[in-house]
């Protein structure tokens, strides 16, 4: 909104955002009426939404903010033949009803015959729609990616992604704000992943309910956009449903020349400079943590706060809830993480399936095999990003150390086209979420980032990739 | 588009674990489906039934299981994904009540808006509701309210304005939204002129 008032009190970065997009403003017995700048759909989550819409004859009110793709049905094997195996009658069926649906409502869908078909959130910032300052929503809680633009970004629920269908909003009180302020300077071998894990970790997995948070520090202003969206990924992981991160020149650059990317892009730079935290703003709650006491990180649980430095010791249970996952997990607190024997690997999901990702994984590949009887599948986020990879030789590396190069989407991050591990398996994953069973029945999902992945892989174990590079130099 | 929601006595099913999450409320295999009946019989599959698909000998397999209408959960529930499947399917098993002493923000949100009411309660309620699992509690949405039979207390619980009305109504948001309309006209002829993002 055109704001002529001086604004006399600082504000965070996200009161700013928030300001401009109410609508209604929050009444003490009602929710505030937000406008919704860009609504992402995919095939899961929007197929009950527009039922509703035809059930109450109500039109897509803006079908030109709002962007859809198939990612997480999606088989990322093609048959000889070029027909796709889905791993149901039914997965398929879902995914012609996206198609079906946002044809019938003239909604931009990035489908099968899409160049830039992706996971929704590798996608989004691509193409340049995911912009600084906007509201944007998607029915999947790692919505929050797109913070790392300095966009207020969500997920919501079905009946909520009805709401936008027709309105373009969605009701919602404001959350509180929190700061996680990292300071300093990261170690060799220390990622975006890990730093995120060690949040998680220190402030729980419920440690963000209720509150937006901002990632500040000169760790963060110092990571490529890639490496921000890692970070804000994973905010839901801590209970946050948004986290952000100040637009600035490495944000600027990175959307400079997208399909989206604004006309005149020079003058809303100028506008999208402004959209940080004033001085003397106060947060909710502020967090400090050192970017020295960060080290290669890795799960051990059944939820990302349990989360430990890979050349740790397992903590040992506090209580009944500890107990169940450590024999979940078949860990044993006092033990070393690191030289667990693993089964898998997955490489991809929107966490981790990035270009900074792959030659990330590709540098500690290259010229090294795979442990003989694991499986390391390597799944790029986006068409783009596959083409990218191909362009860079990156497949040629995956490929020739034994790994699978697959086809983009969400594949084993949650496992719903398929793409799962047998019973009893360990995988080590560069994905979000090492929930009891998400990547299969009786799966153990062990989260780290792409280089520990990638070292795991060469030697069958939890490895730090840090003893790796040392000893493979 | 739901039932109104105004006193719940019920027998509690209680499920302690902490941190349930929606990959074990609603297994990601199942959403594909692209309808909402019958989710109720996938609730919690994984614990409900072998590989095989016969059932295990789970309390939510039970006849006085499905007569419930609160469910218990450890604390930190409904943690995990966005999937409205979730709440979907535990309204679709009979449920309107979910207690814990904590449960995570968007399930809390998908439940709400689907009739059903998620309440945190305080450490001495939520333990004692943890340790007296199938006895019948009153929910009480108009004084919010638990009431523990057998002199274990009434306790007072938060909900925002908006959402009792809702539920106590059984009126939807998206009626609410529809009525915004001229406001959203407005706002929207307003901000073409701001150097606002747009795709
Ligand atoms: S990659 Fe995983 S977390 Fe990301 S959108 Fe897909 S399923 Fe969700």
């Amino acid at each position: 909104m055109t704001n002529t008032s001086p604004k006399t009190s600082p504000q965070t970065l996200f009161d700013k955002v928030w300001d401009r997009h109410v609508v209604v403003a929050e009444t003490p017995t009602n929710p505030a009426t937000l406008y919704i700048d860009l609504h992402l759909i995919h095939e899961v989550t929007s197929p009950q939404a527009f039922t509703v819409l035809r059930e109450r004859g109500l039109k897509v009110r803006r079908p030109d903010r709002t962007l859809a793709t198939i990612d997480h049905s999606t088989p990322t094997l093609k048959n000889a033949d070029g027909t796709r195996p889905y791993v149901t009658p039914q997965a398929e069926a879902q995914v012609a009803l996206l198609l079906a649906n946002t044809e019938a409502h003239g909604i931009e869908t990035h489908g099968w015959d899409s160049d830039h078909r992706g996971i929704v959130h590798v996608m989004g910032p691509e193409l340049g729609a995911t912009q600084p300052g906007m509201t944007i929503v998607c029915g999947d809680s790692h919505t929050s990616t797109h913070g790392a633009f300095g966009a207020i970004s969500f997920g919501i629920g079905t009946t909520q992604v009805g709401h936008v269908l027709a309105n373009q909003c969605i009701l919602m009180p404001k959350p509180k704000t929190m700061a996680i302020h990292v300071n300093g300077q990261l170690g060799e071998g220390v990622t975006a992943k890990d730093v995120i894990l060690a949040i998680i970790a220190k402030i729980g997995v419920g440690g963000g309910t209720g509150y937006a948070l901002e990632y500040c520090g000169n760790v963060f202003r110092e990571m490529t956009m890639d490496e921000r969206m890692t970070v804000c990924n994973m905010s839901i992981e801590a209970g946050a449903r948004c986290g952000m991160v100040a637009p600035d020149q490495t944000t600027f650059n990175y959307l400079k020349g997208r399909k989206f990317s604004p006309e005149n892009f020079y003058e809303i730079c100028e506008d999208w400079a402004s959209l940080t935290t004033d001085s003397g703003a106060q947060y909710d709650r502020e967090v400090h943590m050192k970017a020295e006491d960060i080290r290669p990180m890795v799960t051990y649980g059944t939820h990302p706060g349990m989360a430990m430095p890979i050349d740790g010791l397992i903590p040992t249970s506090q209580n009944e809830a500890d107990e169940k996952a450590l024999n979940y997990m078949q860990v044993k607190g006092g033990d070393a993480i690191a030289g667990t024997p693993i089964d898998r690997v997955f490489i991809g999901s929107c966490t981790n399936s990035r270009m900074d990702d792959l030659r990330a994984a590709a540098h500690i590949l290259k010229g090294q095999t795979v442990k003989p009887g694991l499986i390391a599948i390597v799944v790029p986020g986006s068409e783009n990003i596959k083409r990218e990879a191909e362009t860079e030789g990156l497949h040629e590396v995956f490929i020739a150390a034994g790994a699978q190069w697959r086809e983009p989407g969400c594949s084993m991050c949650l496992g719903m086209n398929g793409d799962i591990g047998a019973p009893g398996e360990l995988i080590v994953s560069t994905s979000n979420r090492n929930f009891a069973g998400r990547q299969g029945p009786g799966v153990r999902t062990v989260l780290a980032s792409p280089e520990t992945a990638a070292a795991s892989a060469i030697t069958g174990v939890i490895t730090d990739p840090r003893t790796l590079t040392c000893e493979a130099a | 588009m739901f039932k109104p929601l105004t006193i719940v006595t019920s027998k509690t099913v209680v499920l302690p674990a902490s941190n349930i999450d929606t990959d074990q409320i609603m297994p990601a295999r199942f959403l594909t489906m692209t309808t909402k009946a019958g989710l109720g019989e996938k609730l919690f599959n994984d614990w409900r039934y072998h590989k095989d698909g016969s059932p295990t000998d789970h309390y939510l397999n039970s006849d006085a299981a499905k007569a419930c209408e609160i469910l218990v959960g450890g604390h930190n529930f409904g943690c995990g994904s966005s999937r409205e499947h979730a709440p979907w399917a535990l309204s679709d098993y009979g449920f309107r009540v979910v207690i814990s002493s904590e449960i995570a923000d968007i399930f809390r949100n998908n439940s709400l808006k689907n009739g059903i009411l998620p309440i945190v309660i305080d450490k001495a309620a939520h333990q004692w509701l943890l340790d007296h699992p199938g006895e019948a509690v009153t929910v009480d949405l108009k004084s919010q309210e638990v009431r523990l039979p057998k002199n274990g207390g009434t306790y007072k619980f938060e909900v925002d304005a908006f959402s009792k009305h809702c539920l106590m109504e059984g009126v939807d948001e998206m009626g609410y939204l529809q009525k915004q309309t001229d406001a959203i006209t407005d706002y929207e002829a307003k901000r073409a002129h701001a150097p606002a993002s747009a795709i």
